[in-house]
């Protein structure tokens, strides 16, 4: 029987290399989240302004998002900036440029969203127990808002650790194009190589991305009062 | 007015409920004659919704037998679209369809469930409409009605279904109070028309007056079957007596 | 090359290339499309399968969505396109395309319906009840039209979320707008006009189905609720 090729799996450095593109992944995803989550508090903030102007501001800026494809984004910041400026810049900046921009759109309607259902009784109520602004805020305000806006909050995070699949388009070397190379290596001795090693990735996304979808759920379910 | 010599329209012989563990409806009888009027009372919880749930098939029992003119209407075999046309409910929160006008909600079971002629069940549909005094409001939704006002179209929607018995299940008690008064009204009218009803409540005065026998339910079981003018000045058991006095406010 | 040349939008070159563009886009619409259709297919069943609890499909179903929503599109692509081949299943890249579209679309719009199904309340199928109406009855009076205005503003939403993930096609060899443009800018170096193109053509696919859908939304919400 011919070798079915899961052996290319463990042959040489291949699981090694795959780690690496996989912390590739991560590390992108990672900072961008932390970045979106960060700024998008302060953009959620903006949202809830009075102003008409920044609100409408605010509200372009996510529909920019919303409306073109993130991998076209990609392509903007890559190709357009390098022909605009004359900067080579890596895939793995402009990944993290777009993503934290993108993520901080999403995030900021969020907490939006989070703070715009606060029930208006909540603030009556916390002072009529006498607390004062920094008070209604530490003890009401934030824990509610911070309850809603929590799954929304990993359900975003979640969806950008999928993006990341896509800098491979942008020649970045990650879990995915580190797969591509190690296919190109192996197919001639292990032709089934594309399945195992994209079934691979398969599971490793999956791996990531399940617990967090999980924990959301939890979260909504028990915070569902 | 003794109506106990009417045909026996529902019959119920040691229905037993339960939710799981829990028993909800302990062995209860009860036969209601034509025309009379049935009003079951109870602390919360006793099991009076329940019961009325199950004469229409919205519950399953797990021991005893109901029958409808003779026929029995437990077990899996029963047709309940034809029975249901038969036992008309309201229900405590109206549920009108909030997609249909209120006219389209009451012709819906008479033009599709009942088949009948569509300028029949209009004549039907506007005159008992005007009989509530909602005839005006035939073409709203209900989104845009009180919660009296859906209540009337409530009953109307299953009047404008001929049936037998109507089963009224707390009706009431969603409404705001002045609300109350013109639903209650609407049922006592059908009474004196000689509708028979199984009334579940808490309203007393309403009881009093619109009851021909009045049942006291608690824990799952009848407690007193009596007429309305003797329960209410002299109950039989301690448990009714203990139940009226939280009605009561003078020292 | 540098911003100098940004000023001087070459209109001519664009006019040249519309052509690439416009049968790139063609491509993204026809497959976007049929994923859709697909993926609705696939949701309106599993929805289905979960509300009435059906035994066994229930559970694969569950499995199903799980898979679909916590990996990424590209990866489902190179698994179908690549990967299943070696066990003998070869499809185009077209079918490859529209069959990982509704994998993937047919999870969310399963979701989607089940929420238009369980928005409809346990009273209001009592009601219905209540007054002789049959199973079929039921559906097709009370369920189904206050079931399909909770869903539209989901199902659109997928809709646009399905579009865009298209841009993904052109890694398994299929001449949509971004491998358009990447060869545009490869072989010509317009990289502005290129990249200006490839927005503009996603305004015009996505753009008017995000603002009917806006305005969609605002018609169903008066509807019900009359504000």
């Amino acid at each position: 029987m011919q070798n079915l090729g899961i052996s290319v799996l463990f042959e040489g450095t291949a699981l090694q290399r795959l780690f690496s593109g996989l912390l590739v992944t991560a590390s992108i995803a990672f900072i961008s989240i932390v970045i979106a989550f960060v700024l998008g508090i302060g953009v959620g903030l903006l949202r809830t302004s009075n102003s008409k102007v920044i609100r409408y501001s605010c509200k372009l800026y996510l529909e920019m998002f919303r409306i073109i494809p993130i991998l076209v984004w990609l392509f903007i910041v890559f190709f357009g900036v390098t022909a605009a400026f004359d900067l080579d810049l890596d895939g793995k900046v402009v990944a993290v440029i777009v993503f934290s921009l993108w993520g901080t759109a999403e995030m900021g309607d969020i907490v939006r969203g989070a703070l715009e259902s606060l029930p208006r009784h909540q603030i009556e109520s916390g002072k009529a127990l006498g607390l004062n602004f920094w008070g209604l805020y530490k003890y009401v305000l934030i824990p509610q808002a911070v309850r809603r806006m929590l799954p929304g909050a990993i359900n975003l995070a979640t969806r950008m650790v999928k993006t990341t699949s896509l800098v491979v388009m942008i020649g970045v070397i990650d879990v995915v194009k580190v797969g591509q190379q190690i296919i190109e290596r192996s197919i001639l001795k292990a032709p089934a190589a594309p399945l195992w090693i994209y079934g691979l990735i398969f599971i490793l996304y999956f791996l990531i991305c399940y617990p967090l979808s999980r924990l959301s759920k939890k979260l909504e379910m028990k915070w569902e009062q | 007015m003794n109506k106990e010599n009417n045909q026996v329209l529902l019959e119920i012989q040691n229905l037993h409920k339960q939710y799981g563990e829990t028993t909800v409806l302990d062995g209860i009888n009860l036969s209601v004659h034509k025309g009379e009027v049935v009003v079951v009372l109870g602390p919360s919880g006793c099991g009076k919704s329940t019961l009325l749930r199950c004469l229409n098939g919205l519950e399953t029992i797990q021991e005893g037998d109901i029958t409808f003119y003779g026929k029995s209407i437990t077990g899996k075999n029963v047709n309940w679209q034809e029975t249901r046309q038969k036992i008309g409910m309201v229900f405590q929160d109206y549920d009108l369809f909030p997609h249909m006008t209120v006219i389209e909600n009451i012709m819906l079971g008479p033009t599709r469930v009942q088949k009948r002629d569509k300028q029949e069940a209009l004549q039907q549909a506007t005159q008992l409409l005007d009989r509530v005094g909602l005839l005006e409001r035939k073409d709203a939704y209900p989104r845009q009605l009180s919660g009296g006002q859906k209540q009337r179209i409530a009953i109307v929607r299953a009047l404008c279904m001929n049936p037998e018995i109507m089963l009224f299940d707390e009706v009431t008690a969603a409404l705001d109070p002045e609300m109350v008064r013109e639903v209650l009204d609407v049922i006592l009218g059908l009474a004196k028309q000689g509708m028979t009803m199984v009334i579940v409540t808490h309203e007393m005065g309403f009881a009093r007056a619109v009851a021909d026998r009045v049942l006291f339910v608690d824990a799952g079981k009848i407690c007193e079957i009596s007429e309305p003018d003797e329960f209410f000045t002299s109950p039989k058991t301690e448990r009714a007596q203990q139940f009226l006095n939280i009605f009561q406010y003078h020292q | 090359m540098g911003g100098a040349e940004l000023m001087e939008i070459n209109w001519q070159f664009m006019m040249t290339t519309l052509p690439l563009y416009q049968k790139a886009a063609w491509i993204t619409i026809k497959l976007g499309f049929g994923g859709i259709v697909l993926a609705l297919i696939i949701g309106l069943i599993c929805s289905i399968v979960l509300y009435y609890k059906v035994k066994g499909l229930q559970r694969v179903v569950q499995l199903y969505i799980e898979i679909s929503r916590n990996t990424p599109l590209l990866i489902q692509l190179f698994f179908l396109y690549y990967g299943l081949p070696k066990i003998g299943l070869t499809m185009s890249e077209n079918t490859c395309a529209i069959v990982g579209l509704a994998f993937l679309g047919g999870s969310y719009m399963t979701e989607a319906f089940r929420g238009g199904i369980e928005a409809v309340s346990k009273t209001q199928i009592e009601s219905g009840l209540s007054i002789g109406l049959s199973n079929l009855q039921l559906v097709r009076y009370v369920i189904l039209p206050q079931a399909i205005a909770v869903t539209i503003p989901s199902l659109g939403a997928n809709c646009i979320f399905l579009l865009k993930e298209t841009s993904i096609f052109g890694i398994i060899a299929i001449a949509d707008l971004m491998n358009v443009t990447q060869s545009v800018i490869g072989m010509y170096y317009r990289t502005f006009e290129s990249l200006l193109m490839l927005v503009v053509a996603y305004l015009i696919i996505i753009l008017p189905l995000s603002i009917s859908l806006s305005w969609l939304e605002r018609k169903i919400r008066y509807a019900e609720f009359g504000n």
